[in-house]
């Protein structure tokens, strides 16, 4: 049995490690093979980019040696798929290799696309590469007062991500004492300020009291970068001094390039994450079409449930579980006190108040996740 | 006969219906035709709001056995 597993990711490493303990025998005894391609040889903590847009972490603590993380049992390979034949069960890799499997995890993830909206590029700033948190900072350190518009673009990866930035952007001016001088106005594409109706009834009378301006139904269509001036699908448009985005997504190109999903997203099945009409094709984490949020959390959870369901079959020919939609995010709310939404397909998240012990839990997180990605957490 | 692409957002809190009708009318060419499924009461009202807004056309909105069913049309 040969279990190929495509990206060395959050989802796809879960998963393999989890794999690996569970048919440590089998792989032992060579019944099972386990393999995963990834496209780097370094595994990037990527809610940390956050921090590093504020000047809280360095980016060289983002990462680890990709094959440091793995069980010494995983075959790795740093050579990207570049085309899937699922047909034939195998892949094609960068260096010109064919894998064939039978059973196969895409775990791929998602990119920003922010040269979708005209302008984004060269009149934002935003955190979600390394390279952008860095000189995001660098403005931000820069800015000596005006106005700072915040935008959101659909669909995006880490949907707290909007919420945070915005208490984080307070906090930061509050802390350089010039909050008195920016204006900080935060845009959102549906009607309310967050798509989760309780992260929404908590975050909007915070940021009534902070003195954050909202406007909702703005999804964003071009920023005119000469005149500073960021306009919105439906009409409207904003001026700003300081731009920040939230880039939208899509999936990896060799996704979109086989025809495995539109956009980067591949039609999966909610409860077994199997892709549909391939049942030995499981999918993970950013590149589910799922209705579920793009985040880490998610990939880890629902990777849990493939890896057991994946020996199970091996070990008894039958999955045990399904995946029940659960995700659980922490939600910074400035720089010293955090929240929660944990949440499922059924039972909507019930938020509490933010306090500095969730705060320095999710500090500890930033480090714990090394030992979570490992499958030992 | 036309057809609808179906998009299942029932039982979602996060992204929610809204945000995924926005994905995939991202995703749509113009003339495209999308119904969306969603188990959220406050659907009914959000969708024709932006709708309204942004200008798609709202094609109809019922809600059959505790799902609402709402077709929309992509116009631009
Ligand atoms: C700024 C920011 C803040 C975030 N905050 C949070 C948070 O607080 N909580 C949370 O839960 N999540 C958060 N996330 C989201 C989280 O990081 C992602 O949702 C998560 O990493 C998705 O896991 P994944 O395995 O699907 O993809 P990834 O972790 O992105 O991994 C994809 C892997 O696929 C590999 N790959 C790509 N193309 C190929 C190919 N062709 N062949 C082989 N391999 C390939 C890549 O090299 C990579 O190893 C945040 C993200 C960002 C950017």
């Amino acid at each position: 049995m040969r279990i190929l597993v495509v990206g060395g990711g959050c989802g796809g490493t879960i998963l393999a490690n989890n794999l690996a303990r569970r048919l440590a025998g089998e792989i032992r005894s060579r019944k099972v093979r386990l393999t995963m391609l990834s496209a780097s040889d370094k595994h990037m903590y990527q809610p940390g980019l956050l921090y590093v847009a504020f000047g809280q972490m360095m980016p060289d603590e983002l990462y680890r040696d990709q094959q440091s993380l793995l069980e010494p049992s995983i075959e790795f390979h740093v050579d990207p798929v570049e085309a899937f034949h699922l047909d034939q069960n195998r892949v094609t890799t960068k260096s010109g290799r064919s894998h064939e499997y039978d059973v196969l995890v895409i775990a791929t993830g998602s990119r920003i696309v922010p040269e979708e909206v005209p302008g984004l590029v060269e009149g934002s700033e935003t955190f979600y590469s390394e390279a952008a948190a860095v000189k995001m900072f660098k403005r931000l350190r820069e800015f000596e007062g005006g106005k700072v518009a915040i935008v959101v673009g659909v669909p995006h990866k880490c949907p707290i991500a909007p919420v945070e930035v915005t208490f984080s952007l307070h906090d930061y001016f509050k802390t350089r004492g010039i909050r008195d001088k920016v204006h900080i106005k935060y845009h959102y594409p549906i009607g309310r300020i967050h798509t989760i109706e309780n992260v929404a009834k908590w975050a909007k009378p915070e940021f009534d009291r902070i003195g954050v301006e909202y406007e909702t139904l703005f999804n964003v269509r071009e920023v005119d970068v000469e005149n500073q001036v960021v306009k919105s699908e439906e009409g409207t448009e904003t001026e700003y001094d300081l731009l920040i985005s939230i880039p939208p997504h899509r999936g990896m190109p060799v996704i979109e390039r086989d025809q495995l999903g539109d956009g980067g997203w591949i039609p999966t099945d909610r409860y077994k994450l199997t892709m549909e009409g391939h049942d030995n094709v499981y999918v993970l984490g950013d590149t589910t079409n799922l209705p579920v949020s793009k985040t880490g959390s998610a990939a880890h959870f629902e990777a849990e449930v493939v890896a057991e369901n994946i020996s199970s079959i091996i070990k008894i020919g039958t999955p045990v579980r399904d995946y029940d939609g659960k995700v659980y995010c922490f939600i910074e709310a400035g720089h010293d006190r955090a929240t929660y939404a944990m949440f499922n397909y059924e039972n909507p998240p019930d938020l509490k108040a933010p306090n500095k012990s969730m705060h320095w839990f999710k500090m500890s997180y930033n480090k714990m996740y090394w030992t979570s990605v490992r499958g030992l957490l | 006969m036309s057809e609808f692409k179906t998009i299942d957002a029932r039982n979602t809190f996060c992204p929610g219906p809204l945000m995924e009708l926005i994905t995939y009318m991202k995703q749509a060419e113009v003339g495209d035709m999308l119904e969306l499924l969603s188990t959220d009461s406050g659907t009914a009202s959000d969708v024709p709001e932006w709708i309204d807004k942004v200008g798609h056309e709202m094609i109809s909105s019922e809600k059959i056995d505790d799902v609402w069913h709402l077709k929309v049309r992509k116009l631009k």
